[in-house]
């Protein structure tokens, strides 16, 4: 086979891969949600319910990322800045939400602060509620996404070393000073990307917040659980009415996506 | 004696390594340090613990007169160039020198003036709005330069500023750094593991080996008076030899007498007419010649011990297999661990003669 064939072929493969494995399950969503007509899509998916899933999505989603950010760079400066024994250690820390089954995140959860829990006595006496509440679902939230800002930062930063930091701190400049004008300038391109995907997962995270949900209706459902209540329902219309918000989010998301990494791409020439 | 900085018994470790080594020198205001030593002998180290950026073990550091072990680098008073600049590279060469100035929070105007005098103090006026990613090697050491020199410093620190840049320009802006420097009066001190770099340069040389400081001295006085074995081989050109007392002029009782000869030691003559001193010299065989631009490097055996000398290009040239003489002015003993210059013996019984 000559070198072009290789390439055609490899070309065909992946098409097809990527259209059963994508383009044809979105356009069968899509399909499925207007079956019914537009009136019933419009339904579907201004039902309060369905409303309430979304609202409750976007702050889960918008507090882990806000969270994590902080968290990220927080940790991302301490693996690359600093030289302390245990450095490895916590860098793994850091990716287990990678390697553990979101269900499994959210039993820890369940142990952590429900019936079970040493911590239960105190947080009823206070009628804090936090599995099979709100605070339970973002705390599920940020730990499924939490590697992600650290794990797109760590790189830049290391490759960037500390020598503009400590130049910076050679001319008196503060921590807060180096870090807003040296450090956060260098990374700013690697930190929206590492948000982007961040919100991405927590949009779309599953497994840890349905099992501290207790999917009650209009309380503690996020989208994809109130699309599964929907599909298990034989609510087929309504149920893919919904997944297209979440599809229409992840486009979104991919075209802010694509436009941050061309924009750091054409920064590459001021060497990001 | 008033030093500007001085080091005190300074000792460093990573982990077990030991970096810094009782280190102890005093560097005098104004002027122009050489800190030279090989890769390693950790030299990056002391500016380092100098600038702030690196903590000593234990000793002192003192900067005009204070002590600064527990001062932050900021306050220090120094301007530091890294060996690769670490320009900011989101920031314009304007913005780049001006970022001292704001951090001290100076007068809009009065930073202006000092950005635009010292953009044309490294000849970039031109280029104030460009990022260092569009500049040359060169332009960029010069920013970095600039950048340390902005809120003038009362010590300038330079690691390796010329490591990365080309033969060529780095000889400029060697001679241009030297120059500026010397114009400003301000006390500095630079790292560099290229001999001819620090001779060219430096008012005095530090030469660092293993952690520890083997010698300080001007230039010439560790040329001409080594006081380690260890200077007398990193400094100038050396050939080593086991036992020089196999030479004319050179011969002694006892044993152990290494040493070493460099090239502008011995003088290569293809008569007796040329080399003036016959009889005082050694006979040996050409066993190579390199151009080396200015003058050609001979290679010769004599005795069955490769020499090197220099000859210049105006003497009728040698060639392979050439029989010459070769008259050794001197060597360099490490006879007993201590370092000795010794005299051609033989030279002076000739003069005799004549
Ligand atoms: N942060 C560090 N951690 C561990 N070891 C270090 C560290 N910095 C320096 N060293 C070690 O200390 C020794 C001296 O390093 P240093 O950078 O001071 O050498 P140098 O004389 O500047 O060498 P070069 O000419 O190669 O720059 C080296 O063996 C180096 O490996
Ligand atoms: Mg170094």
């Amino acid at each position: 086979m000559s070198e072009k064939t290789v390439k055609y072929f490899l070309i065909f493969v992946g098409a097809l891969f990527l259209f059963t494995m994508l383009i044809l399950p979105l356009t069968l969503v899509a399909f499925e949600a207007f079956a019914k007509g537009y009136d019933a899509y419009i339904a579907a998916i201004s039902e309060p319910f369905s409303q309430k899933a979304l609202y409750l999505t976007i702050e889960a989603t918008i507090i882990a990322v806000v969270l994590n950010t902080a968290f990220g760079l927080a940790s991302a400066w301490l693996l690359t800045k600093y030289d302390f024994s245990g450095k490895t250690v916590l860098g793994s820390l850091i990716d287990l939400p990678f390697a553990i089954s979101p269900v499994v995140a959210g039993l820890f959860f369940i142990m952590l602060f429900g019936r079970l829990s040493p911590f239960y006595p105190i947080l009823s006496e206070y009628e804090i509620a936090v599995v099979f509440a709100v605070p339970g679902i973002i705390l599920a939230t940020i730990f499924v996404t939490f590697p992600f800002i650290t794990r797109e930062l760590v790189p830049i930063m290391e490759t960037q070393g500390r020598a503009e930091e400590e130049a910076a701190a050679t001319m008196g400049a503060s921590g807060f000073t180096i870090f807003r004008k040296v450090t956060l300038p260098n990374i700013k391109w690697g930190l929206l990307y590492g948000i982007i995907l961040c919100a991405a997962r927590a949009m779309g995270e599953f497994g840890a917040v349905s099992v501290v949900s207790g999917h009650i209706r209009g309380k503690t459902n996020t989208l994809p659980l109130h699309i599964e209540i929907l599909y298990n329902e034989y609510n087929f219309t309504a149920s893919f009415a919904v997944a297209s918000i979440l599809v229409f989010l992840a486009i979104i998301i991919l075209v802010l996506r694509n436009a941050v990494e061309w924009r750091a791409e054409r920064s590459g020439k001021y060497g990001l | 004696m008033a030093y500007e900085v001085e080091l005190k018994n300074i000792n460093k470790h990573f982990g077990d390594f030991k970096a810094s080594d009782n280190i102890n020198f005093g560097v005098k205001k104004g002027r122009l340090i050489g800190l030279l030593g090989p890769s390693g002998s950790g030299k990056t180290t002391v500016l380092r613990m100098i600038a702030g950026l690196e903590t000593p073990d234990s000793g002192d550091i003192f900067i005009a007169g204070q002590r600064v072990n527990d001062i932050t680098p900021g306050k220090r008073g120094i301007g530091f160039v890294f060996q690769n600049y670490a320009l900011f590279r989101h920031m314009t060469v304007w913005e780049n020198i001006a970022f001292g100035l704001n951090v001290k929070k100076e007068d809009k105007e009065v930073i202006k003036k000092r950005v635009a005098e010292l953009a044309e103090l490294i000849g970039l006026s031109k280029f104030t709005d460009r990022y260092p990613m569009q500049l040359s090697g060169g332009q960029r050491q010069r920013v970095a330069f600039a950048r340390a020199l902005a809120p003038s410093p009362g010590l300038l620190l330079l690691d390796e500023p010329f490591a990365a840049i080309d033969a060529k320009v780095r000889k400029e802006l060697r001679s241009w750094l030297r120059d500026t420097i010397h114009k400003l009066g301000v006390t500095s001190i630079f790292v560099t593991h290229d001999q001819d770099e620090a001779v060219e340069v430096a008012d005095d040389i530090i030469i660092t080996n293993k952690g520890r400081v083997e010698q300080a001295g001007t230039p010439a006085e560790i040329y001409q008076k080594p006081l380690t074995p260890f200077v007398a081989d990193f400094i100038g050109e050396s050939v080593h030899i086991s036992d020089y007392t196999i030479f004319k002029g050179f011969e002694e009782e006892g044993e152990d007498h290494p040493g070493i000869i460099r090239p502008e030691f011995i003088d290569i003559g293809i008569d007796e007419k040329e080399i003036l001193m016959p009889l005082s010299s050694e006979r040996g065989v050409v066993k190579g010649t390199y151009f080396r631009g200015s003058n050609v490097e001979v290679e010769i055996e004599v005795k069955g011990v490769i020499l090197r000398g220099n000859r210049s290009l105006e003497k009728p040239p040698l060639k392979k297999g050439d029989k010459v003489f070769a008259l050794i002015h001197r060597i360099y003993s490490f006879s007993g661990g201590k370092t000795a210059v010794i005299e051609n013996k033989s030279k002076r019984k000739e003069y005799v003669i004549i």
